[in-house]
This record gives structure tokens, sequence and C-alpha cells, in this order.
């Protein structure tokens, strides 16, 4: 069933990936005026890549996966403005330059904003979070008169931050509330590997170790820091990365239901009729199980973003992601995971891991304890294959099964070393 | 405070091997100022500069960081961004290519007896293969001496990479033993046959010259070595790359054993992410490519046929046998991958295909307006001497070289290289080997696409969870290996279908 054409376009707000894939995938299926809005940038960006352009790795046109010219070929209208508000009578926008927008449906792909506790000292210069493009030129500016820099949260945008700076040949003392790294997400093992990792890279990680103040100095610069050990570190640069939150401020005045970000029911649709909401910024009512109810993960924007391409050209489809997965890389060892491995085994779970410290190389497999179905993996410094790993899991394998093949999992480029027989004859051990 | 002096000694120990690399290469060079330094003593110091300081500098540069990849500040470079660096020595190489093929007696060339640096490597030379040095010895020794050194530095700092160490490993024994060591030495153990490639590795067309009549006279009275070499060349070309190119793709040849490839990926790699990514780019590299193509295939072609028309003792088939010959199996050619393939074909396949039609009808035409030894009314020799000069001098040396720090290391095999034409079309049509993606990991991130010497806009693919398959991609695995998320391996699997979109990257239930 087509929705009628009218000419009030769809609008969306947010140039991300959750935005942008609903932008491709609805012009892909309709001939429907499409408008996005960004405060950010001109053109969609990889969010992921901020930091190969702080390294030097790629330039900022590197990170924008679409030529300039693709987006008036595909008849997407982009504009660089702020929503100012938004009228669910009048179905219009607002924007900061006074333009107002009518819109058929209105996306909100708004994503997030860095988390900051209220800690004394945060407004200053020289402190920051990263998330955004600006985020990223306030880097650039503060980090070129620093010689050395605190990080304070140990999450993934943490140790990217503590990779780029490092990169600067700037000091780093990354500041971690936990007695290991990521402890809350990874298991010992996986933590110890890759805390070790970071030290050995000369940051200087200190677990256990909480932020009470940022020091300014006479000019409004931090000068240093204070742990809760009592201890001063000095440093020019306060990287705050302590996670994100829904970036919904600017929307507490509107008739949206709001929890911690934007509510949405099982079909992306907020309280307002035609509004809807994904990626970052949205806040699913009832997630689906083993899922959270907000996803500040690269992957989840980009299949909210197919969902509600759907719902909007073709028919109502409800939001259902497949298995859960994800990746990282932290310095040198790249992370993935497939289905759940949770940092403590639940009651009725049990996990095998191996590890080869000395490569960086690690596999923890979870499985249930009654009928040993496999149910989830992690993989450092290895790489598996994602349609092989998520059939196993979508055909609910047992773990032998799992462990027998899965060397026909592995992704490493060719002529890599193979630690199946390892991994097999460890598994054995293990169960004796 | 240990931190920061151990900086120190590893900058001070890095500039002193830069500038014991470069008083080397220095050294090369004095020979033209006067003859007092050409000995064997200066040339094994300054070879011996070069080798230390390259390995020395390249250990400083990477050993002190834990193994992984890092292309940290490239673009902060002047020598990678193109900045002031990397033109100066654009204009250098460049400069050096010019004098190499036009005014080789700038470097001391004379047909009686060269001075300067080229017998600066008499030694060599004389030991190797029992003459005097030319300005082409003297080149491939440089050209070797390059491959060697930078390929060390490349395995330093890939060496969390085992595809790339063995791969690297590969064009360094290809260019030092087959295009350096034993042409030379056939040259010295067999010293009255007359001249001929001995390079067994490059083939026809990449060799463009592999069928000129002097080269086939020369092999053809070249004894029992020159019958082998003419054998084994028409062999290579029909037998061996086909199958090869269907069970690996393109890159057995073009990141694995050729010389091109092997400058490329090792003095090249540092350049490697200035190849433009643009669509409009790849357009032009479609046309220059094939138009290049089509111009190699008719000359040589246009030269068979004034060779049997003007030596039709030396032969078993006549010209108008060749002309047959040529006509049928192209035909057969076009006709069976139009049958089987033509739902598979993307841009670059259909423009192959034009070509080889162009050359059908131009091989025909060769037989109805020729006479003698002229073809189309223009000298065969005429063409293929036009051809060595515009394509083989000019486009490969002068702008394929001497333009790494503008263009990018790949400018010659992506725009120029006949070879990669053909072998790419047979990559994109009939082939095991892809770039597999790796389901819905892609975060698009780009640094696959910028680190692409091809200028493959990999990305593009990736992050629609589609499989890399191009005709140009030579398979160098830099961008699996650049990739943070595991995304991209280079593999032979089944033909059927690798080129398969998928209408969403794995993960969502729609």
């Amino acid at each position: 069933m087509k929705r009628t054409q009218t000419s009030l376009p769809i609008l969306i707000i947010g140039n991300g990936i959750a935005g942008i894939t609903a932008a491709r995938h609805i012009r892909k299926n309709s001939n429907q005026r499409i408008v996005v809005i960004s405060k950010e940038s001109d053109y969609f960006f990889s969010r992921t890549a901020l930091m190969y352009v702080f390294m030097g790795h790629m330039k900022w046109e590197h990170i924008e996966p679409y030529e300039k010219s693709f987006w008036k070929k595909n008849k997407i209208e982009l504009i660089q403005d702020e929503v100012c508000s938004i009228d669910a009578k009048s179905k219009s926008i607002r924007l900061k330059s006074n333009d107002i927008y009518s819109y058929d449906s209105l996306i909100l792909a708004v994503g997030s904003t860095p988390n900051l506790f209220g800690w004394k000292g945060q407004e200053l210069n020289g402190v920051q979070g990263l998330y955004s493009k600006q985020d990223l030129e306030k880097l650039d500016k503060w980090s070129s008169t620093s010689r050395k820099a605190v990080i304070v949260g140990g999450g993934l945008i943490g140790v990217e931050l503590a990779e780029m700076l490092h990169s600067r040949g700037i000091h780093v003392s990354f500041l971690v509330r936990e007695s290991s790294f990521c402890g809350n997400v990874f298991p010992k093992g996986e933590s110890e590997l890759i805390g070790k990792h970071i030290l050995a890279h000369g940051i200087d990680l200190r677990y256990n170790t909480n932020l009470v103040e940022i020091l300014s100095d006479d000019n409004g610069r931090a000068r240093g820091v204070i742990t809760d050990k009592g201890e001063q570190i000095d440093c020019e640069l306060v990287g705050l990365t302590a996670g994100v939150r829904p970036n919904i401020d600017f929307l507490k005045d509107t008739e949206l239901e709001i929890g911690r970000g934007i509510l949405v029911d099982s079909m992306l649709q907020t309280n307002l009729e035609d509004v809807y909401a994904i990626g970052d910024c949205a806040e699913l009512k009832t997630p689906q199980p083993h899922r959270r109810s907000i996803e500040a993960v690269w992957y989840s924007g980009r299949m909210m973003g197919e969902t509600i391409a759907e719902t909007l050209t073709k028919k109502p489809t409800p939001y259902l992601p497949g298995n859960w997965f994800n990746s990282a890389k932290f310095f040198d060892i790249e992370y993935q995971t497939y289905g759940q491995v949770t940092a403590e085994p639940n009651s009725d779970e049990l996990q095998f891991y191996w590890e080869l410290n000395e490569k960086n190389c690690a596999i923890r497999i979870a499985y249930k304890k009654e009928n040993n179905q496999f149910i989830g993996i992690n993989s450092f410094g290895i790489r598996l294959r994602h349609v092989e790993i998520d059939n196993w899991l979508t055909q609910k394998i047992k773990v032998d099964e799992a462990i027998e093949k899965l060397s026909t999992a592995f992704f490493d480029p060719e002529f890599y070393p193979n630690y199946h027989k390892q991994i097999k004859s460890a598994w054995k051990q293990y169960q004796n | 405070m240990e931190a920061i002096s151990k900086l120190n000694w590893l900058a001070v120990g890095k500039n002193t091997a830069l500038i014991i690399g470069l008083s080397g290469l220095g050294l090369l060079f004095l020979p033209l100022i006067s003859p007092i330094f050409s000995s064997s003593i200066w040339l094994t110091t300054a070879l011996l500069c070069i080798v230390v300081g390259t390995l020395f500098y390249s250990n400083f540069l990477y050993k002190n960081s834990p193994a992984g990849i890092k292309n940290n500040g490239v673009w902060f470079d002047g020598l990678s961004n193109r900045g002031v660096l990397g033109w100066f020595i654009a204009m250098a190489l460049t400069g050096f290519y010019i004098v190499l093929y036009f005014y080789p007696e700038i470097l001391g060339y004379n047909s009686e007896k060269s001075t300067g640096l080229i017998a600066f490597f008499d030694p060599l030379s004389l030991f190797m293969n029992g003459n005097p040095a030319s300005q082409w010895f003297v080149y491939g020794c440089l050209y070797t001496l390059a491959i060697l050194i930078f390929g060390v530095k490349f395995i330093f700092k890939y060496r969390s990479n085992p595809y790339q160490i063995i791969r690297t490993l590969s064009v360094m024994f290809f260019q030092f033993g087959f295009a350096f060591l034993i042409p030379e030495l056939l040259t010295l153990f067999n010293p009255d046959t007359p001249y001929f490639a001995k390079d067994l590795k490059n083939m026809w067309p990449l060799n463009y010259s592999f069928f000129d009549s002097w080269h086939l006279k020369n092999m053809l009275n070249g004894g029992n070595l020159g019958i082998f070499m003419l054998l084994s060349g028409v062999l290579m070309i029909f037998v061996v790359s086909p199958i090869l190119t269907y069970q690996y793709g393109k890159r057995w040849y073009c990141s694995w054993v050729c010389g091109c490839g092997a400058l490329a990926e090792t003095a090249g790699d540092p350049f490697r992410q200035l190849s433009s990514k643009k669509i409009s780019v790849w357009k032009l590299e479609r046309w220059s490519i094939h138009v290049i193509l089509v111009f190699v295939l008719l000359t040589t072609i246009a030269v068979i046929w004034s060779f049997l028309s003007s030596n039709p003792n030396l032969s078993s088939f006549s010209r108008e046998t060749f002309v047959i010959g040529t006509v049928s199996f192209l035909s057969v050619l076009i006709a069976l991958i139009y049958f089987f393939k033509r739902k598979e074909m993307d841009k670059d396949a259909i423009y192959s295909m034009l070509s080889i039609g162009i050359i059908i009808v131009g091989t025909l035409s060769i037989q109805a307006f020729s006479g003698g030894k002229h073809v189309l009314f223009i000298n065969s020799y005429t063409l293929s001497k036009w051809y060595g000069f515009g394509v083989g001098a000019a486009f490969s040396g002068v702008l394929g070289v001497g333009f790494y720090p503008l263009l990018g290391s790949r400018v010659w095999c992506r725009f120029g290289c006949p070879m990669a034409a053909i072998l790419g079309l047979q990559q994109r049509l009939l082939s095991r080997f892809r770039i597999t993606t790796n389901g819905g990991q892609c975060i698009s991130c780009g640094n696959c696409s910028a680190y692409c010497e091809m200028g493959i806009d990999v990305r593009a693919y990736a992050q629609k969870g589609q499989n890399i398959v191009r005709s140009s991609c030579v398979g160098c695995g830099i961008c699996s290996a650049v990739c943070p998320r595991g995304v991209l391996k280079l593999e032979n699997g089944s033909p059927k279908n690798r080129t398969d979109i998928p209408n969403y990257p794995l993960g969502n239930t729609l």
C-alpha cells in the first residue's frame, strides 16, 4: 500500500547514520520530497571516523561517504539550520532562521550528547567531550596547546580519545571508575587484555579513580584535575567521555513524550501523529528481549532508518532488529561480538574463554546451561564472519558444534595463523 | 621524563639514518661531477649507505610502537599530502625519467663509451653480464634496489599482517630474481645471442614489443633460449595467466609478481592514498585504459601482420591465416562472454567488450586496406614506435612513477596498463576472487577507500553489504588491513553469487 503522494515533504531532523539511511531508503521506494535538516554539518559524515581525521589518517572529505552530487541526483534536500520548535497540530517546524517547514511525516534522528555529571570545572576551556564535528574542531584547537591530557570515563570513546591524543604526542592519563577496563561490559579476561594493551601503548591508565574537580588557571583554561585519591594531575586538556545520552534538551517544551530519550512504540512512532524518532535519541517503550531501550550504536541507527523507510513507503513495519552484533577497535585490538555475552554469566548460562595473551587474541563463547545452546561470542584479535555466526544464533546450534566448526567463521586475511586447534583443545580441557 | 628522552633518541636515530641514506643517494651522482668518484669502492659505499640508511630509518620509524598499522599524520605530512616535499620529489623523479628516456647523455651515456653515472655501474655490470653498463642497466639496478629497500620498510610497517609480508616478499623475489638477476646471468652465459627480453614474468602486452618484428626475429635466431622465451611468453598469456586469474583474481600478477606493481607497492606505498576516488575519475579511467588496450592490441596485430607480410619464410602460416585466426578467436571470445555473462556486466566490462569489438573491426580493416609495410596507410613500425614513446616511456615511466607523490602510486596500472585491462575483464566476469564484505559490520569510516591505491570507493560497496568485484582491483589487501572493524576479506570462492546486491546489510529482520 503506497501512501498518497502529497507535496508536503518527509522532514528528517539530523543527518547522521539513522536519518540518512532513512532518507536513502525512502528515496529508493518513493518520489516524495525529502528534506534533511542538520545543525552540525553540511553533509552526512561517518561519526565513527572522526578520530581518523584527527590522527591524520584521513581528511574530512574522506569520511563523507557520498559525493556532493549524490544528494542532488537523489533529490534529497539538505539544509543546515537548527530546529527551534515543533508544532504537531499544524504539522510544521520552525527553524532558527525563522523558516517554517510543514511536513507530511517528521523523523527525529537527533542523536546523542556527551554525559556530564556536574563536575566542578566542566565548563572550563580545554574541557570537552567527543561526539560532534564541533567537538573535533575544539579538540584540534585545545590539543595544539596541550602537552598532557586527562581522560575521564573508560568506554570506547575514552580509548579512542586516548589513541587520538597519543598520536599527536600528548601524554594521556586515563581515569577509569571500575577496577578493570570496561568491567561492566567485558568479563575479566577481555577487560585485562585490553587494559594491558592500553598500558603497552604508553597510556597512564588508572583504575578505581574518579574525577573530583577540574582546576582552572587564571584565564579559565584547565590546568589539572584532582582525583578522589586526593592526587593532582597537571594537564591542559580534559576529555569527559563518560558515555552519551539522547540529545533531547531542545525538545523539552514540546508535546513529545520524553523519558530518557524520545519515547517510541515498536513502530518507532512517538506519541504525536506522523512524528517518529530513530537512532540514538529514540527510547523504545518495549525493547526486544536482550536489547536495551536506548542503543547509541551505529548499527542500530542504521536499522531503525531502514525500518522507518519501509513504514513510510511500503507498509507499517515494526522495528525488529535481528541477532545483536557490534564491533570496536581498542588501539590495535579489534573486537567483535555477536549474540549475548555478559560481563558475568547469568545464572542459566556458562561461558568458555580462550586467550592467547602474547598475540592479543581471545575468544569467549556463551551458552545455555541446560541445553548447551550457543548464545553468543566475543572475539578479540580474530575476525569472525557475521553471516556465519548469525546463522548459528538463529539456528540455535549447540556449543559443541559451534566450537567444532569455529574455523568456518574465521574472517582474518589469508595466511593469518589459525588457532582453531588450540581453541578446540582448550574446550576439551575446560569440559574435563 | 624517561619516555621523552626515549623519543629524543628515536628522533636522533631516525634522522641519522635518513642522512646516511640520502648521502648514499648523493654519492651516486658525484661521478657526474668528477670521474674520481667513479670506482667500485665508491659504488659499494653508495649502495651500502642507501641500504643501511633505509633499514635503520624503517626500524626507528616503526619499531618503537606495538605492531599494528598506523597511518598517523599521513595527511599532515608534506611528503604524503601533496605538500611542498611531495611536489619536490615528483619534480625530481619526473626529471630523472625525462633524462633517462630522452637525454641519457646527461647521465653520461655514450654509444662508444659511457661516463658519469652510467660508467659508475660498469664494475657491477661487467661482473653480472660481461658488458659495460647501459642506462637501462643502471635503471634496472636502482629500480630493483628501490623495491628491495622499500619492501623491507613496507614489511616493518605492516608487520602485523602476514598477507602483506608474504605478498611483499613475493614481489621482492620476482623483481630481484626474474627481472634482474636471471636476465643478466642469461646474457652472461649466452653472450652471442641477439638481444631479446629475458624477463619471464614481463608478459605481453605489458611488454609491448614482445611481438615486434625485431624481437620475434631475435628470439627465433636466439637458439634454444630464444625459442623457450617465445614459447613461454605465448604460454603465459594464453594459458598460465587465465588459469591463475580464474583461481586468484588478477592480484596473482598485479600485486604479487609484476615489476610495476612491485615498485608501486613498496616505494609507492606512502602515496597510495593520493589516488582519486571520484566517480568522474573512474569514468576517465574506463576511457583511458580501454583506448590504450585497443591501441596496443591493434599495433601488435599490425606489427605481426607486417612481419608475416615481409618474412613469409620465417613462419608456417600466412598473414591471412593470422587475420582469420585472430578475428575468429576474438569473436568466439566475445560471443561466449556475451552469452554466459551478459547479466553480470558492469560498465567496466561493457567497455572491455566494446574494445574487443573495435579490435576485431580494426584487424579486418588492416587486412582490407593495407599493403606491404603500410598498415592502414601508416608504417606499422612507426605506430609501434609511437606506442613505445607515448605509452611505454612517457606514460608508464614519467607519469606513472614520476607522479607518485601527486596522483598516487598506481597511475599507470589504473589508467594505462593494457595487461591490467585484460586481466580486469577476466577478474570481473570469470574469476573466483572477490573482496567479501562482512555482513552488516561496516561503519562507513572510509579507511578502505582512502587507502585504495586503485581509487576504488570500497566503502560504497561495503556499507551496502555488497562484495567488491571490480576490474581494477589489484588485490593488494590494504583495504582489509586498514579496516578497523574486520569488514573486508580477500578470498577465492565459488564464482556464483559473488556479485549479488543485498537489499539491506545483514542485521535487520526486514
